[in-house]
C-alpha cells in the first residue's frame, strides 16, 4: 500500500451467500460458498462484511480477507463489522474473527418471540440468539448490534416490548429496528394476500413504541431505524447517511467514490468474471445529501451544509420544515432542523415536501 | 367562368351528425370532376383534423363546382357547407342567407333529428327551397318510405321526388344533382346597383390576412376597389378576389351579383370581417346593409389556465391566433390564487368551448386546466345598480343583491316515446318548465321545455345521452332571462377557500352539488402529511364536510449496504411529481385529481 489519498473511506464487502433464503429478504444472496475480493488504492477506516450471511465464509477466509484488506487499505483503528445469523454454535468462529480484527458484530435477531421468528422463516430461536450474543461477548467482541423487525406477522405491542427488553438484557450496544416492507422478488410478495400484517396505523404505533422504549433503555435513535448507546453508532453506516465515500466490493455492492455512484450487478459469476461495475452517475448533490442527512436524528444543519457546499441551508427549505413543526413531524432550530420519530415515519413524502417546496 | 347567372345554384346541405352530409358532399365533388381522385381524401370539406375526427363541421366552408347537367348545359354549383351545431346558430343563419336552396339529408334508418329540424326551419324561414334526400338506403335497417312520410308530416314539404341515395356507395347521387338544377332557383340581383355582399365566413391566412367568404347580392367588386364593412366600419383595398375551387383558389377579375367567392384585402384579423357583415364600396355605398347582422355574443364562460405557469405567454399567443380565425371567441386575463395566471374565455356554447380547448391543446401543444363553465347572470343590487356576472370570483356579497336573473333556453328534445318518462324526470331535476309535447309520428316525440342555461351547461348532454342510450337528440336556443334564486358555493380545503372551485348555483341545487363536490374531493385528494378538512360553504355557512385522514407511514426503513438508488429514484420521481401538483391553499393536489373535480365527471 502506497498510503492512498484523501479522507479514509468505508470498505464494504458483499458476501452473497446464505444457508436459505428468508421470505422477506430482497438482498442479493445465493445458496453456496464462494469468495471474492478486489484491490483499490485508498485508505479505509471501516470494513463491513454484509450479505447475505458473511459468517458462512468461515473464520479462515474472513481472516484472509481482513488481512488482505489491511494490506490494501490500511484499516488503522478501523471499525470492522461482520453480519451473522445466530443459527448455530459460533463461539469458535467468534474467537477466530476477533483474532483477525473484527470488532463489531451485527446479529440478525429480528425478534425474541419464537412464534414471530417461525413466521419470519428464520432458522434460529431467541435462546440461540441469546447464546450467540454471550459467545461473542466472551470472545471479546464488545460492540454488538441486534436487528429487530417491526410490524411483522403476529407482533403486538407486548411482544415487541419483550423483544426490546431481550436486547437490553443482553447488554448489546446497538439495535437496528426496521419496519417490514414487502419487497418485490421475495416469497412474501408472492404470498402477500395471505399475510396477516398489522395495518398502517398499527405499524406506525409499533414503530413509535420501539423508538420510545429503546430510548428509555439508553439506546439513542440516531437514524430512522438505528439506535445506539452513546458512542456506539455504526461508523460505517454513518458514512452512507452522511453522504461520505465508500467502496463496495462483491455482487450487488454499491459504491460512492470520487463524486460518482456505481454498483456491481447482482451476479456472482459476473463479478468473478471481473465485469465492470454499472455507473449510476454523479452523486453527492444537494438533494441527495439533504435526503440522506434527514434520515439522521441530527438532521440537516447549516454547519454541515456549509462544510459541504459553502453555504447554509436555503431559507425556503427551513421555512418549509417549520410548517411541519406544529404537527410534530419536525423539530426546528435557528441553524437547522431534524425529523421527529413521527416525521421519520413519513420521511418519504416529508423529505420531498421540504426539499422541493416552492 | 362565363356562365350566366340563371345557371348558378347556391345551396347548402343540412343534416344531423352522422347522417352523411360530408360523404354526400364528397360524392358531389366527384360528380362535378372537381377533385382529381388522387387528391381525394375522404370528407374534403371538413379540413380541420378536429372536424374530421368528430364528424362535424365547425367552420363554414364554401366551394365552387362546375356541373354538366343532363340538359346539356353547364352549371355553377356553389356548395356552402354549414356548421351543424346549435352553438353556431348565427353562423348557420348567415350561411343560409347566402343560399337559394338547401339539400336536406335524412338518414333512412333514423329519421329526422332535433338539429336537422331546427336548421331546416331556419332554412324555410330564410325562404330557401328544400331538396330532401333520403340517405343510407344501403343499411339493412333503412326505411325510406317511412322517412319520406316523416319529412312530409314533420317538415310539411313534399318529398315524393326525394331521391333515395347511398352517399357511401354513390347510389343515385346523380339524381340529387339534377334536383338541385331543377328545384333550386338561380340567384337574383342587380349588377349595376351599389355593392352588397354578405360575409358568411372568414378565415385567417398568414399571407393574405383575413379572407372573407362572400355572397354577392348586388353590384360587382374587383381588385383595386376600396370596400367598406358596413357594420364594423373598416375600409380596405381589395387585393384579390375569386373562387374557392375544390382544391385551390381560382382568381377572378371580378365577383358579381349572384356569385359566391372570396375577397382578400389585407384585413388584419377576422374580427374586422365578421360573419354577417355587409361589404359595400366606399365610393358608391349601399344605402343600408343586408339584414341579420348580430355581433357575436358569448353565452358560456370559463377560466383557462396553463398547467405549467411558465406557459402563460404561449397560451396568450395561442388564443390570439385562434381569435384571428374565430371572431366569436373572447378572452381577457384573470388570475386565480389556485391556478395562477390565465384567461377568462367566452364561448358561444359548450361545443364551441370544447373545440377551442381541444385546438389549444392539439394545435398549440398546451396542457390546460379549465374551470367549471359558467353562464352570465344579471344581478340587481340593493343600491339600484345592475351588474352582469360570469365569474364566481366577482359575485357580490349576498346582502347587496336585491334580485338575480339567470339565462333560460328554449329546448327541444326529440326522442323515441319510450324515453319520455326519463327525459321528463331529467328536465324536472334540472329545474325545467314543461311547455308542450308533439308526436312527430307514432313513435317519436318532440318534448319542449324551458331550461335554465346553467343546468344545460352542467353535463346535461351526458345525462340525456345516458338516460336515452343515445337515442334522443337535443337543441336549444337562448330565450331570455328569468328571475332566480342564486347562491355562490365555495370550497374550503384545510380552512382556506380555493377560488378555482367556487361556482354560482341555484339555491335548491347547492346542497346536493356541495355533497358531490366534497365527496369527489375526498376521493381524489391523496392523503397528506396532515389531516385535511374539506368544507363546502354558502355565505359563510358550512353545508357539507369531509375529511382526508393524514398519512401515517411512508418510509424506506432500510438504507444499508450503501444502496441509496431506490431512495434517490423516489426522490427524483417526487421532484417531478411536485411539478404536476396544484397548490390549493395549503394542500397539494395532483393535477389530474383537480381536473376531475372541476369536471365532476362520474
Amino acid at each position: 500500500m502506497d498510503g492512498g489519498s484523501g479522507r479514509a473511506f468505508g470498505l464494504y464487502l458483499h458476501v452473497p451467500f446464505c444457508r436459505g433464503k428468508c421470505p422477506y429478504c430482497d438482498f442479493y444472496s445465493l445458496r453456496g460458498t464462494e469468495s471474492a475480493s478486489k484491490k483499490w488504492n485508498r485508505r479505509a477506516d471501516t470494513l463491513y462484511f454484509g450479505g447475505g450471511t458473511p459468517s458462512l465464509l468461515g473464520g479462515k477466509r474472513i481472516t484472509r480477507i481482513v488481512n488482505a484488506a489491511r494490506r490494501g487499505f490500511g484499516l488503522e483503528n478501523a471499525e470492522i463489522t461482520l453480519e451473522a445469523n445466530p443459527e448455530e454454535n459460533l463461539s469458535g468462529f467468534f474467537r477466530e474473527i476477533r483474532e483477525a480484527g473484527v470488532n463489531r458484530l451485527s446479529l440478525g435477531l429480528q425478534s425474541a418471540d419464537d412464534g414471530e421468528l417461525r413466521l419470519l422463516g428464520r432458522r434460529h430461536t431467541a435462546e440461540q440468539a441469546a447464546r450467540a450474543v454471550r459467545d461473542a461477548q466472551e470472545a471479546g467482541i464488545g460492540n454488538i448490534s441486534l436487528d429487530l423487525m417491526l410490524a411483522v406477522q403476529g407482533q403486538t405491542e407486548q411482544s415487541l416490548l419483550r423483544s426490546i427488553d431481550f436486547c437490553a438484557r443482553t447488554g448489546v450496544s446497538h439495535v437496528s429496528a426496521y419496519l417490514l416492507k414487502i419487497e418485490p422478488r421475495t416469497a412474501y410478495w408472492k404470498n402477500r394476500a395471505g399475510l396477516h400484517l398489522p395495518d398502517e396505523d398499527a405499524a406506525a404505533a409499533l414503530y413509535l413504541l420501539a423508538c420510545r422504549e429503546l430510548e428509555a433503555r439508553g439506546y439513542r435513535q440516531y437514524e430512522i431505524s438505528n439506535f445506539a448507546k452513546p458512542g456506539c453508532e455504526s461508523r460505517h453506516n454513518l458514512k452512507y447517511w452522511r453522504c461520505e465515500e465508500y467502496l463496495g466490493l462483491g455482487p450487488s455492492a454499491h459504491s460512492f467514490l470520487g463524486g460518482k455512484r456505481f454498483h456491481y450487478e447482482r451476479s456472482t459469476a459476473g463479478f468473478l468474471r471481473g465485469d465492470a461495475p454499472v455507473q449510476d452517475g454523479k452523486g453527492g448533490g444537494f438533494d441527495e445529501f439533504a435526503m440522506l442527512r434527514l434520515r439522521l436524528a441530527g438532521g440537516l444543519t447549516d454547519e454541515a451544509c456549509r462544510a459541504r457546499f459553502g453555504r447554509p441551508i436555503p431559507e425556503r427549505i427551513k421555512k418549509a420544515a417549520r410548517l411541519y413543526e406544529p404537527g410534530g413531524l419536525t423539530a426546528c432550530a435557528e441553524n437547522g432542523f431534524h425529523f421527529t420519530p413521527k416525521g421519520f415515519l413519513l420521511s418519504n413524502p416529508l423529505t420531498a415536501e421540504i426539499l422541493f417546496a416552492k | 367562368m362565363a356562365i350566366p347567372r340563371k345557371n348558378i345554384r347556391n345551396f347548402c346541405i343540412i343534416a344531423h351528425i352522422d347522417h352523411g352530409k360530408s360523404t354526400l358532399a364528397d360524392r358531389i365533388l366527384e360528380l362535378t370532376d372537381s377533385v382529381p381522385l388522387r387528391e381525394m381524401e375522404n370528407q374534403i370539406l371538413d379540413d380541420m383534423d378536429l372536424e374530421r375526427e368528430r364528424g362535424i363541421t365547425i367552420k363554414a366552408h364554401a366551394v365552387t363546382l362546375l356541373y354538366h347537367a343532363k340538359d346539356g348545359q353547364d352549371y355553377i354549383f356553389n356548395l356552402i357547407d354549414t356548421p351543424g351545431h346549435v352553438d353556431f346558430n348565427y353562423e348557420v343563419s348567415r350561411s343560409l342567407a347566402a343560399c337559394e336552396g338547401a339539400v336536406l339529408v335524412v338518414d333512412a334508418s333514423q329519421g329526422i333529428e332535433a338539429q336537422t329540424l331546427a336548421n331546416t326551419y331556419l332554412a324555410v324561414d330564410a325562404g330557401l327551397e328544400i331538396v330532401p334526400v333520403i340517405n343510407k338506403i344501403d343499411l339493412p335497417s333503412a326505411q325510406p318510405e317511412k322517412v319520406r312520410h316523416e319529412i312530409e308530416d314533420v317538415i310539411g314539404i313534399p318529398a315524393d321526388e326525394a331521391p333515395c341515395v347511398s352517399a357511401k356507395l354513390g347510389t343515385n347521387v346523380g339524381q340529387v344533382m339534377e334536383q338541385i338544377v331543377k328545384n333550386v332557383p338561380p340567384p337574383k340581383g342587380d349588377e349595376s346597383a351599389p355593392l352588397k355582399a354578405l360575409i358568411f365566413d372568414s378565415y385567417y391566412d398568414a399571407y393574405k390576412g383575413a379572407v372573407a367568404h362572400v355572397r354577392v347580392f348586388d353590384g360587382t367588386v374587383k381588385p383595386g376597389d376600396v370596400i367598406r364593412m358596413m357594420s364594423a366600419g373598416g375600409e380596405f383595398t381589395v387585393v384579390e378576389c375569386g373562387y374557392m375551387r375544390a382544391t385551390q383558389f381560382e382568381p377572378a377579375d371580378r365577383l358579381k351579383a349572384g356569385d359566391v367567392g372570396v375577397i382578400s384585402a389585407s384585413i388584419k384579423d377576422v374580427r374586422e370581417a365578421r360573419v354577417g357583415d355587409t361589404v359595400t364600396l366606399a365610393a358608391n355605398p349601399a344605402k343600408e346593409p343586408l339584414p341579420g347582422y348580430r355581433p357575436a355574443q358569448p353565452m358560456v364562460f370559463c377560466g383557462v389556465y396553463p398547467a405549467d405557469g411558465a406557459k402563460y405567454p404561449d397560451l396568450r399567443d395561442a388564443l390570439e391566433k385562434l381569435q384571428l380565425n374565430d371572431a366569436a371567441l373572447s378572452f381577457e386575463p384573470e388570475t386565480s390564487a389556485a391556478l395562477g395566471f390565465g384567461f377568462r374565455c367566452g364561448f358561444l356554447g359548450l361545443l364551441h368551448m370544447e373545440v377551442v380547448q381541444e385546438r389549444l391543446e392539439r394545435e398549440y401543444g398546451l396542457d390546460l386546466i379549465t374551470t367549471a363553465p359558467s353562464v352570465v347572470y344579471h344581478l340587481r343590487l340593493t343600491d339600484g345598480t345592475t351588474m352582469k356576472v360570469d365569474n364566481p370570483t366577482n359575485y357580490p356579497d349576498p346582502s347587496k343583491i336585491a334580485e338575480a336573473d339567470e339565462p333560460v333556453a328554449d329546448a327541444h328534445i326529440y326522442t323515441p316515446k319510450d324515453y319520455i318518462g326519463s327525459i321528463m324526470d331529467l328536465c324536472q331535476e334540472r329545474r325545467g318548465t314543461f311547455l308542450d309535447m308533439d308526436y312527430l309520428d307514432t313513435d317519436r316525440v318532440d318534448i319542449h321545455y324551458e331550461l335554465p342555461l346553467n343546468e344545460i351547461v352542467y353535463d346535461f348532454f351526458d345525462a340525456l345521452k345516458s338516460r336515452t342510450r343515445g337515442y334522443a337528440s337535443f337543441d336549444y336556443e337562448l330565450s331570455g332571462y328569468k328571475k332566480s334564486s342564486l347562491v355562490k358555493l365555495d370550497i374550503l380545503l384545510n380552512g382556506e377557500m380555493v377560488d378555482a372551485l367556487s361556482f354560482i348555483i341555484h339555491t335548491d341545487k347547492a346542497y346536493p352539488r356541495a355533497r358531490k363536490m366534497v365527496e369527489k374531493l375526498k376521493e381524489k385528494i391523496p392523503r397528506q402529511l396532515f389531516e385535511v378538512p374539506i368544507q363546502a360553504c354558502v355565505g359563510g355557512r358550512i353545508i357539507a364536510r369531509e375529511t382526508v385522514k393524514a398519512l401515517r407511514k411512508d418510509v424506506l426503513a432500510k438504507c444499508y449496504g450503501g444502496d441509496i438508488s431506490r431512495k434517490k429514484k423516489l426522490l427524483e420521481k417526487q421532484k417531478e411529481g411536485k411539478k404536476r401538483m396544484r397548490q390549493l391553499g395549503t394542500v397539494e393536489v395532483p393535477q389530474e385529481a383537480f381536473m376531475s373535480v372541476l369536471k365532476l365527471d362520474e
